[in-house]
Order: structure tokens, then C-alpha cells, then sequence
């Protein structure tokens, strides 16, 4: 009892000071920022040479190169996602569930991986090669440059829009486009003038995903060798040790994602009168295909093909080739270790800093907690090469000790993920009704203790579902673990990225097929706790 | 389990001194204050936004009041320095959607406030493997509530009464000060209600505690409670027992919102108001304030109806009229226009258009225009 009254008085001294979980948001919310401000201070104090060094030909040329790039593969992205969606959600497709599973898949494929697999596949003295050199066929169009990029990453990102429009899909009523029926619209019309318009939000939403994520690659377009403003910005540091001028060049990145939000903004605000009621209650009835259904199964299986077997496939063959040949993967299981043991590490750190956030934004709604859910999403849209960059300067500068260590790369990991681990925490938090935690509080349990007993065990999938996203991301993410890994730290991403550079392909097959297999792990765990989330 | 401290045993359970909030611009609160003895059930009725909800919240300590106090137990728990947390204060909740923990058992549920029930939440998931010794508390409110041999289920399988009886259960079984409860009938089946008022009455009059329960509905406040406070802007305008605040209201937002009114316009003469059904007498002295022009409520029950005299030149007439089988509805316009509402026995039933005269068979209560 003595213990419990002592707590008494302290919470009566707290009412006039800052709640504890306020402090944690705040501090993990500033804590985020660290990277932009950093940048913004470098590229302010940089000379005038590295403005001019950096803002030249070159700059254009990465701008049209980015922007052209960024453009196709999401125009590509809504071209396939939107059929896919309306195939798999609205027609009497044979096997409809299994193809809205495995039309989701290509998302566990890094794009990089992707890249690296096509590029053996498909590039000079590729496995495609080696099969048409026997009829006569010398040369195959270059895989190389813009062409490889698009392609790649388009397949590997696609699963985004497609699975925010197919929950568009779903959340749309029924009854609306039967309403429109009625009024004398045939089943293409009503989609057009009915359905196409409820999805607008959807599909920015989806389209802003993939522009960011497009925006940000690193792997793909640095194994395809198409220069956009990540790579640059990459060589620039690598090779040159530029800072200043590396800062420039992110500065102007970071504009051009500004540019990317602001447009979705401005679509957002006018859009807003399309915004959906909460789901429909009905199935809609199913669009009979008829003899329609031969072509989509056709087209789907060549998507499938091109997007998983292929690359999966061709990871196998050079395996295989290498095993044969004798081919030794020295340190490739230390890799794997390592790779899960930080992708582990940073789920938790994740997690834990995106909880008093989350709890914040759901159960103290206001102008501070709004703020704070916005700042925490900075991550969100800048690029991985980007905050690694602005990481290593801060390094240096505040504090040489952690530079090039675990602690770095697993503050750059909660920076950039940040944002995965809140979303996962508010849907589960949000579904619970506050007055859970006041009858808590009613019956005797203090604050913590109430967490404790009332709030973790309920939002236990969310937490699941938050660390397994986080440890899937980490365990592709490329650039940050590239810049920032402690020296002679090889993970599988770094390893693969390394004796891809080097043209060991069997090694590099190893590395990329072992990460495919460590990244499905949680992506079943996350399956699994959906399931849970739904009983 | 701690018991009513000594010099506390003759204090209310639960008092509030005039307590005020305010959100932004919007005053919630305004200087309210009642007391609530041991065993006592007082309704807070009132329109939605009235504040009701939220003096509910202020007491139990999920809201901080700008102003005012609250003692429970005659301990004060909130002044302008005192802060106890709602942990410390000893008052049940029972909310709106009952709030069962959905990841606990009905019986866990019920030991969640108890000292026995402060365990952590995956040793008690374990200790269900083994049929966890629960609490002596437990299978004791569960048979309060009458629903013994529920321990087991878990709240997903209740219905919406049991669901109630259980979060009144859990709210009791810590031996609390005082029990509040957050409109806790508008989640159930309107045909319940009914039946579910009375067991709740006898429940909580069983468990001898002090409890305040907020409302909209005026039978549910009438029927259930032994005092009722009518809330209005954040005001208590009147409380008392529900035959004061229904035939002695005090004022006509009060007399109109608690049942079904009459309201005659009159002059004062001698004896009573002079109405266009005649000489009402008047119930209260508090009618001889000074001013000659008056208005009179009288319920629809207070009036009786009798068919017209033939000779009489301006008899009333039936406009309307609704069968209920215990009783009904009728309505008649007088001479001047105005409508009035009886409620009537069903021995004699009356339709449109019948001529009749109205009869003032109690007194009314007066308000000065």
C-alpha cells in the first residue's frame, strides 16, 4: 500500500508537468528529424563551389532522368494494378484467391534482387543469350539503362497500388454502382462514370507509394546503371567523399520529392470530396468473364512469370552452375546471421520508439500530436541513401564514437521505418475503445499498469504486425546498410551487392536466394496475424 | 479490500461541490453539486450535450475540473491541489459499451480490480491452463448479477444484458465507494430495457451502494432512480425524487422534458389560474409570485373527458386519438385553437370528431410569463 500511495502523490505532481509518454513521443519524433535538419544545415553552410559543382548539366540530366523514370514506372504501376484489382476483386476469375495472394508477392523480391536477377538473365552473356546464341541471335537489346529500371522496378512495386486499390475496391458500395445500373449505365459505363471515380484517392495514395519508392531506389537503377539522383548521390560520396556536394545533391532530391507530395496534396484537397464511408456491408455481385477469362489467366501468368518464376528461377540455375563448378560462399551464413540479427534489432527498436507515438496520435488527439505524427513520417519520403548520407555526417560531426557502427545503422533503419511500425500500431490501437483503459484505471490499475495488462495484450498483432514489417524492410533495404554497415559487417544485401559489383554471380545467387527465403519468414508471420487480427 | 474509514462511515459516498468545466469555448460544467448517499441510485437526466456525460467523467476522474470539489467517501479526491487518479479513487465504471476486457474471461474480467487479480497477463494466461484458482470475490458477484456459471465464457459470447450484468459485476466486485454508470441501457434491445432496469435496480440496491447513472430517457430515470437530477447547459436545474421533478417541476424546460405536458396560458385570479378549462388550482405555494399573466402545465393523465352538453354553444372536439390497450391518447381542440393532451382509461374509447368537454382533475403548476 505504501508503494501505491507513493505513486499517488507522484501523479498528482504530474498533472502539472509533462506526462511521461509525451516526453518518449516527442523525443522519438525529434529524434526522426535528425537526418533532414542535419542536411538542411550542411547544404546551408556548404561553399558556393559545391552549389556549382552540383548544380550543373549533370543536375538536369538526373532531374529528366528521375522524373522520366519516376513517371513510367508509376503510369506502368496504375496500367497493371487497376485491371488486377478489378480482375481479382470484381469477376468470376477461376482461382481468384489464389491470384490476390500471389499478385501481392512480388513485393517480398527487393528490386534489387529483381535487378540482379534479370541482369543475369537477360544482359550480355545472360542465360537468354546463352539459349538464343545456338539459332543464330548475336545480340539481344541492351537490358541496361532506363529500359532495365523501368521494367524492374515497376514489377516489384506494382503490389503497392494494387493493394490500396483492391481495399478501395472493397470499401466501395455496391449498391451505388446498381443505383447507376438502374439509371440505364451498362456494367463498362457504370465502372467508368461510378467506379473509376470512387477509386481517385485510392489510386493517388497507391501512385504516391510507388513515386516515393521510385524516387528512392537505390539497387535497381545502380545495377542497371541508369543514373538517377540516389546513385549519383552514392558515387559522389563513395568515390569523391564530397560532402558538401553530397548534401547539395540530396537537398535538391528532397525538393523533388517536396514537389511529389505537394502535387498528391493539392489532388488530395480538391479529391476530398470522393472520400469513402466506412466499408460496404455486401459482396457485390461478381461480373461474369465468360469467354473473357482465357485472356486474363493469360495475361496474369505472364505477369506472374516474368515478375516470380523468372528471377527466382534464374537465382536457381546459377546456384546450381556454381555449386557445380565448385564454387565456394565463404562468410555467407554469417551474413544471414547478421542480417536477421539486425533486421531483428531494428523491429524492436522500431516498435518501442513508434509506441508512445502511436498511443499519442490515437488517444491525445491535438494540434502537438498531429504535429509530431506528421514529423515522424519524414522518414517515410526520404530516400535511404539520403538519410545514411546525413547520418554519416552527423556521425562524424557530433560523434565520431558511433560512426560506422551498429548504433548508426540501426538509427538510420528506425528513421527510414518509423512509420511502418506506427501505421501497425494505430490500426490495432484504434480499435480499441478507450474505455478499455478507463475501466482499467476505474478498478484500481495505474497508468503503466494498465498498459501493461490491458492495452499490449490487446494490441499484440499490431506489434507482430510492426515488427515484422520493419524486419522484412530492413532485411532488403540496400542503401543505408551499404553507406553505413560497420566495416567488414557484410549482410546478405551488402554481400549480394558486393559480388554483384565483383561479377561473382553464383555467390551473389546464394546471397540474393537466402535473403528471398529469411524475408518470406515474417511475411508469414504477418499473414498469420492478420488472420488473428480478423477472428 | 479496504473498508469506509471510521470518521467517513456518516459522510455521503460520493459528493460534488460545485463543479465546473470547460472545453475550449464550451462551458461542460457549470457549478454542479449533489451528493449521493450509501445505497442511494441518482439518475442524471438530461438532453444529449447537456454535460451529464462528462460530470460522470469529472467524478471518476477521467476529466480534471477547472473548479470545484469532490469528496467521496467524505475524503476529499479533487480540489484545486488535491489530484487523486481515477486508480485511487475507489469508483466503479460501468460505460456505455460495458468495455469488457475482450481478451480476459468473464471471471477475469470480474478479478481484474482485485488485489488477487494483479497479475501479469501472460502468468494468468498460463494459470488458465491449470483452472486458475479465481478469486472468492468472483463466483460471489457473479451470483449478484445472476450469472452464475458464467466465469468461464468469454465476452464475445454474451448478450447484450449479460454483457451489462458482467460490467456492473467487475465494476462492484472491488467493494467500491460508489458505482457510475454512462447511459447503460442505449446499447440494448428496446424490449429488454424493461426487465433489465428492474434487475439492475435490485441489483445495485442488493449490493447497497451509492450510484449515479446518466441518461436521455425520462422513464429509464424515473422508473430506476430514487433521485433524479435534470441537467441543462451544464446546470442542475431541479433534483428530487421522480414525483417532485414530475408533478412539481420547477421549471417549464423541466416540466415539458420530463414527461408530457399541457401548457395553458391564464390569468391569475383567486384560488388558482383562470384557464380556458376553467379554475385550475395550483399545487404549490411557490405559484403566488406577483405578476397577473401565468401559464399552467398539467400532465395528459390529469385531465379527464366527458361528452359535451348538448346545450353547451362551444363545445371542444376529438382531433385525434391513439389505443394503447392500458391506456390512450387522445387530443382536443378547444374553442380558442389550442390543443390539449389527455391520457384516459380505455373503458370508454373516443374518436374524431366527438364534441367534448375537458375536466381539470388535479391541480397544476404555475409559471410566470
Amino acid at each position: 500500500m505504501s508503494i501505491l500511495s507513493g505513486t499517488v502523490e507522484l501523479s498528482s505532481r504530474l498533472r502539472f508537468s509533462i506526462p511521461a509518454v509525451w516526453m518518449l513521443a516527442l523525443a522519438a519524433a525529434g529524434a526522426a528529424c535528425i537526418p533532414l535538419i542535419y542536411l538542411l544545415l550542411r547544404a546551408a553552410t556548404a561553399d558556393e563551389q559545391a552549389w556549382s559543382r552540383v548544380l550543373s548539366d549533370t543536375t538536369l540530366r538526373l532531374l529528366t532522368n528521375t522524373a522520366s523514370l519516376t513517371a513510367a514506372v508509376t503510369a506502368t504501376s496504375i496500367a497493371i494494378a487497376l485491371p488486377i484489382a478489378y480482375l481479382t476483386e470484381r469477376t468470376d476469375l477461376p482461382f481468384a484467391g489464389f491470384w490476390r495472394t500471389i499478385t501481392i508477392v512480388p513485393l517480398a523480391i527487393p528490386s534489387y534482387v529483381g535487378a540482379f536477377a534479370f541482369i543475369i538473365a537477360l544482359g550480355p552473356n545472360g542465360s537468354l543469350q546463352d539459349l538464343l546464341e545456338p539459332l543464330g541471335v548475336e545480340r539481344i537489346p541492351d537490358i541496361y539503362g532506363f529500359f532495365g529500371a523501368w521494367l524492374t522496378i515497376t514489377l516489384f512495386t506494382f503490389p503497392y497500388l494494387l493493394i490500396v486499390v483492391r481495399a478501395g475496391l472493397r470499401d466501395i458500395d455496391p449498391s451505388i454502382e446498381e443505383v447507376a445500373r438502374s439509371l440505364g449505365q451498362s456494367t463498362w459505363r457504370a465502372f467508368w462514370r461510378v467506379t473509376i471515380p470512387q477509386l481517385r484517392v485510392p489510386i493517388a495514395t497507391g501512385s504516391l507509394l510507388v513515386a516515393l519508392y521510385t524516387i528512392s531506389e537505390f539497387g535497381a537503377v545502380s545495377f542497371m546503371q541508369y543514373e538517377t539522383f540516389t546513385w549519383a548521390l552514392y558515387l559522389r560520396l563513395k568515390s569523391a567523399f564530397d560532402l558538401s556536394g553530397a548534401a547539395v545533391l540530396s537537398l535538391v532530391l528532397v525538393g523533388l520529392i517536396a514537389v511529389v507530395l505537394l502535387i498528391d496534396w493539392s489532388q488530395r484537397r480538391r479529391a476530398r470530396y470522393y472520400r469513402l464511408g466506412s466499408g460496404a456491408a455486401r459482396r457485390p455481385r461478381l461480373v461474369r468473364l465468360g469467354r473473357w477469362r482465357w485472356p486474363g489467366l493469360a495475361a496474369l501468368s505472364v505477369l506472374m512469370i516474368i515478375a516470380l518464376a523468372v528471377p527466382i528461377a534464374v537465382l536457381f540455375h546459377w546456384l546450381s552452375l556454381g555449386l557445380s563448378q565448385g564454387e565456394t560462399f565463404p562468410g555467407l551464413w554469417t551474413a544471414a546471421l547478421r542480417s536477421v540479427y539486425v533486421s531483428a534489432l531494428a523491429g524492436g527498436v522500431t516498435v518501442a520508439v513508434a509506441m508512445p507515438i502511436a498511443i499519442v496520435v490515437i488517444r491525445r488527439p491535438g494540434f502537438l500530436s498531429r504535429l509530431i505524427d506528421r514529423v515522424s513520417y519524414v522518414g517515410y519520403a526520404l530516400p535511404g541513401v539520403v538519410v545514411a548520407f546525413a547520418l554519416v555526417f552527423f556521425a562524424l560531426r557530433t560523434m565520431p564514437v558511433i560512426y560506422q557502427t551498429i548504433i548508426t545503422l540501426i538509427f538510420a533503419y528506425t528513421v527510414l521505418f518509423l512509420p511502418q511500425a506506427i501505421s501497425a500500431l494505430r490500426t490495432s490501437l484504434v480499435r480499441i475503445p478507450p474505455g478499455l483503459e478507463e475501466a482499467s484505471r476505474s478498478l484500481g490499475r495505474g497508468v503503466w499498469q494498465t498498459f501493461h495488462s490491458v492495452t499490449l495484450p490487446l494490441i499484440a498483432p499490431g506489434v507482430m504486425a510492426g515488427f515484422a514489417l520493419v524486419f522484412l524492410t530492413t532485411m532488403k533495404e540496400l542503401p543505408a546498410t551499404v553507406i553505413l554497415a560497420p566495416i567488414e559487417f557484410d549482410t546478405l544485401a551488402t554481400t549480394l551487392w558486393g559480388h554483384t559489383e565483383e561479377a561473382f554471380f553464383a555467390r551473389a545467387a546464394a546471397a540474393a536466394l537466402l535473403l528471398l527465403g529469411c524475408a518470406a519468414l515474417p511475411m508469414f508471420l504477418l499473414f498469420g496475424s492478420d488472420r488473428e487480427l480478423r477472428s | 479490500m479496504s473498508s469506509v474509514p471510521e470518521q467517513a462511515k456518516d459522510a455521503p459516498a460520493l459528493v460534488a461541490q460545485s463543479i465546473s468545466k470547460t472545453f475550449g469555448h464550451t462551458v461542460a460544467v457549470r457549478e454542479v453539486s449533489f451528493e449521493v448517499a450509501r445505497g442511494e441510485i441518482v439518475a442524471l437526466l438530461g438532453p444529449s450535450g447537456c454535460g451529464k456525460s462528462t460530470t460522470l467523467r469529472l467524478l471518476a476522474g477521467f476529466e480534471h475540473p477547472d473548479s470545484g470539489a469532490v469528496l467521496i467517501n467524505g475524503e476529499l479526491v479533487v480540489e484545486s491541489t488535491v489530484w487523486r487518479p481515477p486508480e485511487r479513487r475507489r469508483i466503479g465504471m460501468v460505460p456505455q459499451d460495458f468495455a469488457l476486457f475482450p481478451h480476459l474471461s468473464v471471471g477475469e474480467n470480474i478479478a481484474f480490480g482485485l488485489p488477487e487479480g494483479h497479475h501479469a497477463w501472460w502468468t494468468r494466461r498460463l494459470r488458465r491452463l491449470r483452472h486458475a484458482d479465481a478469486p472468492a470475490r468472483v463466483p460471489e458477484m457473479l451470483e449478484l448479477v445472476g450469472l452464475d456459471g458464467f466465469a468461464e465464457r468469454f465476452p464475445h459470447e454474451l448478450s447484450g444484458g449479460e454483457a451489462q450484468r458482467v460490467a456492473l459485476a467487475r465494476a462492484l466486485a472491488p467493494d467500491p465507494a460508489a458505482v457510475l454508470l454512462d447511459e447503460p441501457f442505449s446499447n440494448l434491445d428496446q424490449n429488454l430495457r424493461a426487465s433489465l432496469r428492474l434487475a439492475m435496480r435490485n441489483i445495485l440496491k442488493a449490493a447497497n451502494i451509492a450510484a449515479v447513472f446518466v441518461t436521455h430517457d425520462r422513464e429509464e430515470a424515473l422508473s430506476l432512480a430514487d433521485r433524479v437530477a435534470v441537467m441543462r447547459d451544464g446546470r442542475i436545474e431541479q433534483i428530487g425524487a421522480p414525483d417532485d421533478i414530475y408533478y412539481r417541476p420547477e421549471s417549464r424546460f423541466i416540466g415539458t422534458f420530463v414527461g408530457d405536458a399541457n401548457i395553458l396560458p391564464g390569468r391569475r385570479v383567486r384560488g388558482g389560474v383562470e384557464t380556458e378549462l376553467g379554475l385550475v388550482t395550483l399545487a404549490d405555494s411557490r405559484s403566488d409570485e406577483s405578476g397577473d399573466s401565468f401559464d399552467v402545465l398539467l400532465r395528459p393523465e390529469q385531465l379527464a373527458l366527458k361528452p359535451a352538453e348538448p346545450d353547451d354553444p362551444t363545445p371542444a372536439a376529438v382531433v385525434s386519438s391513439e389505443y394503447y390497450g392500458h391506456d390512450q391518447v387522445v387530443r382536443v381542440r378547444m374553442p380558442s385553437g389550442a390543443e390539449v393532451e389527455t391520457r384516459l382509461r380505455t373503458e370508454v374509447v373516443w374518436h374524431p370528431g366527438a364534441a367534448v368537454t375537458v375536466v381539470v382533475l388535479d391541480e397544476g403548476i404555475a409559471f410566470a410569463c
